[in-house]
């Protein structure tokens, strides 16, 4: 019952937030809407019982990756494009992919519904010890691809200093 | 029944936490008083023990402003943000092993991912001001939080290499264990975790983003009154938060010095001794003072430390087995925990009253081209130690100290290296770039 | 635990919001917020279902998403500094040019 509510709560925020994401005119408040958004996905997370990857969602995501967001937006100062058109002429078209989208997916959840509603969920202590489980898949199945997403972040720093530094 | 006793704690912290941050603002300018060779505050109260709470009614007192081109929204939860993310990173503390609000099995994590959260405060703070000075504070406090939180996040992954669990709880039983305290096997670790905790709660010789002789207050210069007051009241929780994770992690949390070894087992006696020195002091005072209330004020605190003497006391004099006996752990506990937090939070204004402040591409530089590094050196030593210690069976003291040894040497280069990046003279290079912002 | 469908419609309809944002929106930052979205839609999917089968992987190929944000979002908040430093705007249909 109070799964229930939690995650519902949760979903509502997450959907709410996310919408106020993409119609807010001015950036620093779509910023803050997605730090929301963020944050009820981590709560969601660990509705299901990812207490790691619901810290590592509130540390990374909506401490580090947005407090650089906010930092570039107010460091690019963006109060002449506040008055200026905020949409494309696209979104006629972008709302009707979406909602092909969006029908195509709800259709292919009525075709299964029977599987996917009444599927038996494991038992929530085959997650645990969830931080100890996760190390041992991250280090010892999937090691490779921690070493190549370590040289990937290598990359985007190299990257982004050369970018963003004036004289190299 | 399970959520009273959880909530009653969290209850009680949260209303003590305003005083208690009223009474460490006291005790700071008192330590700093002591060290300009001054009295400090004198007047409200015997010793000026009741400014807190006069300048408590006076910031709730004032006039409540918020700018005319300020974004009202934002400019009015900033300061929300703030105080919760700072209070809610107290849950997972362990106070002791009995008070602990949540024992969660990834309890630092969560201290360091909640208070991580804090920064929205200062820099939405900023922002919504609509100030120069406020936005710069706020751009400041963004960048310095950013870069420290790296290394203080590496400092701490050594620690949690020894103790091998994320559980707050774990991690000191993990100390109890082993019987050494973590700061003995990581000194380096404890050392850049200490310049990063300064960092990272804007406190000097780290507070560019309030800086006020630079940019008046920064981020709060545009509050007053009541937000300010929460915005204050955020900077000194997070500071109880940042020294009772160091105490947790390094300094042994709850435990007694040598709490393992039975024949010091007369250092028990020293919390209810101290306790009842602080109670002698004030009795030994009150008459001097001028005025009757100021001596019936000493001797009420005098009578409230030989009852905290006598709670210390009580369950050392409790016959074995009794109650009160088991409960000696948990009140024990307590105060050294909290004594810990109270030499750390003193650590702070005694670096923040020796310091001069630094300059913002000096902070820069010490986070990125010093301490990053050597963190990461860090856990690689400690690393190394653990390795020896348990793959190729050494002792794990010359293996430990075999880390250190290398961590330190390359803190060493990274010194005698760092030299060399001299910064430029003002007005050399740095003027022809004008900032973006300007 | 809430049937995985909720799951789904939750992760679609932010999808969903993340695609309108992308396409619709002309300042460059706010696209790479809806991008963000849209790996965070993924991710809940990846969880969900590693909660329906009992597995942790799903956390993990969510763990690489993360890192696969953070990369995102150093390199792309990096071109968005640089471009404002030489064209003074943020606007995705002002960057018209191939070089500068």
């Amino acid at each position: 019952m109070l799964d229930q509510v939690v995650f519902y709560f949760f979903a509502a925020l997450a959907i709410v937030s996310a919408i106020l994401v993409v119609t807010r005119r001015n950036a620093v408040q779509s910023a803050i809407f997605l730090v929301t958004a963020l944050l009820a996905t981590a709560g969601i997370f660990l509705n299901l019982n990812a207490e790691f990857l619901f810290i590592v969602q509130v540390i990374l995501y909506a401490g580090g990756i947005m407090v650089l967001f906010i930092f570039v937006i107010m460091l690019v100062n963006l109060d002449v494009a506040l008055h200026q058109v905020q949409f494309n002429r696209q979104w006629f078209v972008a709302l009707i992919i979406s909602a092909v989208l969006a029908a195509q997916v709800a259709a292919a959840i009525a075709v299964s519904r029977r599987t996917l509603y009444t599927m038996p969920a494991a038992p929530a202590e085959s997650l645990q010890p969830n931080t100890e489980r996760v190390a041992f898949y991250l280090f010892h199945t999937y090691v490779l691809p921690f070493e190549i997403a370590s040289i990937l972040l290598l990359v985007a720093m190299v990257g982004a200093v050369v970018m963003a530094k004036k004289r190299v | 029944m399970p959520y009273v006793l959880p909530v009653l704690f969290a209850l009680v912290i949260v209303a003590l936490l305003p005083l208690v941050a009223g009474y460490i603002v006291l005790v700071e300018r008192k330590v700093m008083a002591d060290m300009q060779v001054r009295l400090g505050p004198m007047r409200v109260g015997p010793h000026g023990l009741l400014q807190p709470i006069a300048d408590a009614v006076k910031l709730l007192l004032k006039e409540d402003i918020i700018p005319e081109s300020a974004d009202r929204l934002v400019f009015w939860g900033a300061p929300l943000i703030s105080v919760t993310t700072a209070m809610v990173a107290l849950a997972a503390l362990p106070i002791g092993p009995f008070f602990q609000i949540a024992e969660l099995n990834i309890g630092l994590l969560f201290i360091l991912g909640v208070s991580s959260l804090g920064i929205f405060g200062i820099v939405l703070g900023g922002w919504a001001s609509n100030s120069h000075y406020s936005l710069l504070g706020a751009l400041r406090s963004a960048a310095q939080l950013v870069s420290y939180e790296t290394s203080a996040g590496m400092a701490i992954v050594g620690a949690l290499l020894l103790a091998g669990t994320l559980s707050t709880r774990g991690i000191v039983q993990a100390q109890a264990q082993t019987e050494v305290w973590f700061i003995f096997a990581a000194p380096v670790g404890f050392f850049i975790y200490l310049v990063a905790s300064i960092a990272e709660t804007n406190r000097a010789p780290f507070d560019m983003p309030e800086a006020e002789s630079e940019l008046v207050a920064g981020y709060m210069t545009e509050y007053s009154g009541f937000r300010w007051a929460l915005y204050f009241l955020a900077e000194y929780t997070n500071m109880i938060v940042v020294a009772s994770i160091a105490t947790t992690l390094f300094l042994g949390g709850w435990l007694r010095p040598f709490a393992s070894t039975s024949y010091l087992d007369f250092l028990d006696w020293l919390p209810p001794l101290l306790m009842a020195g602080v109670a002698g002091y004030c009795f030994w005072r009150a008459p001097k003072q001028p005025v009757a209330v100021q001596k019936m004020f000493m001797a009420a605190v005098g009578l409230l430390c030989i009852v905290l003497a006598l709670v210390l006391i009580m369950p050392m004099a409790a016959p074995r087995d009794s109650f009160l006996a088991s409960s000696k752990a948990g009140i024990h506990g307590a105060f050294w925990f909290l004594f810990k937090v109270g030499a750390y939070i003193y650590v702070f204004m005694w670096l923040r009253f020796t310091f001069p402040r630094y300059r913002f591409d000096q902070l820069m530089r010490l986070g990125w081209q010093f301490l990053v590094p050597l963190s990461i050196v860090n856990v690689m030593g400690i690393g190394v130690g653990l390795a020896l210690h348990r793959q190729l069976n050494w002792p794990a003291a010359p293996a430990l100290i075999l880390g250190i040894v290398l961590t330190l040497v390359a803190g060493a280069y990274l010194l005698a290296t760092g030299e060399k990046h001299e910064h430029p003279r003002v007005g050399e290079e740095e003027e022809e770039e004008t900032p973006v912002n300007a | 635990m809430v049937p995985i469908g909720h799951y789904i419609f939750l992760s679609v309809a932010l999808l969903a919001i993340g695609i309108v944002g992308v396409v619709t929106r002309r300042n460059v930052i706010i696209i790479l917020m809806s991008i963000e979205l849209i790996l965070n839609a993924v991710n809940i999917n990846l969880v969900a279902f590693s909660r329906l089968v009992g597995s942790v992987e799903g956390q993990i190929f969510a763990i690489f998403i993360i890192t696969d944000a953070a990369a995102e979002a150093a390199v792309g908040l990096g071109i968005i500094i640089a471009f404002f430093r030489n064209r003074e705007t943020v606007l995705a249909d002002e960057m018209d040019i191939l070089k500068w």
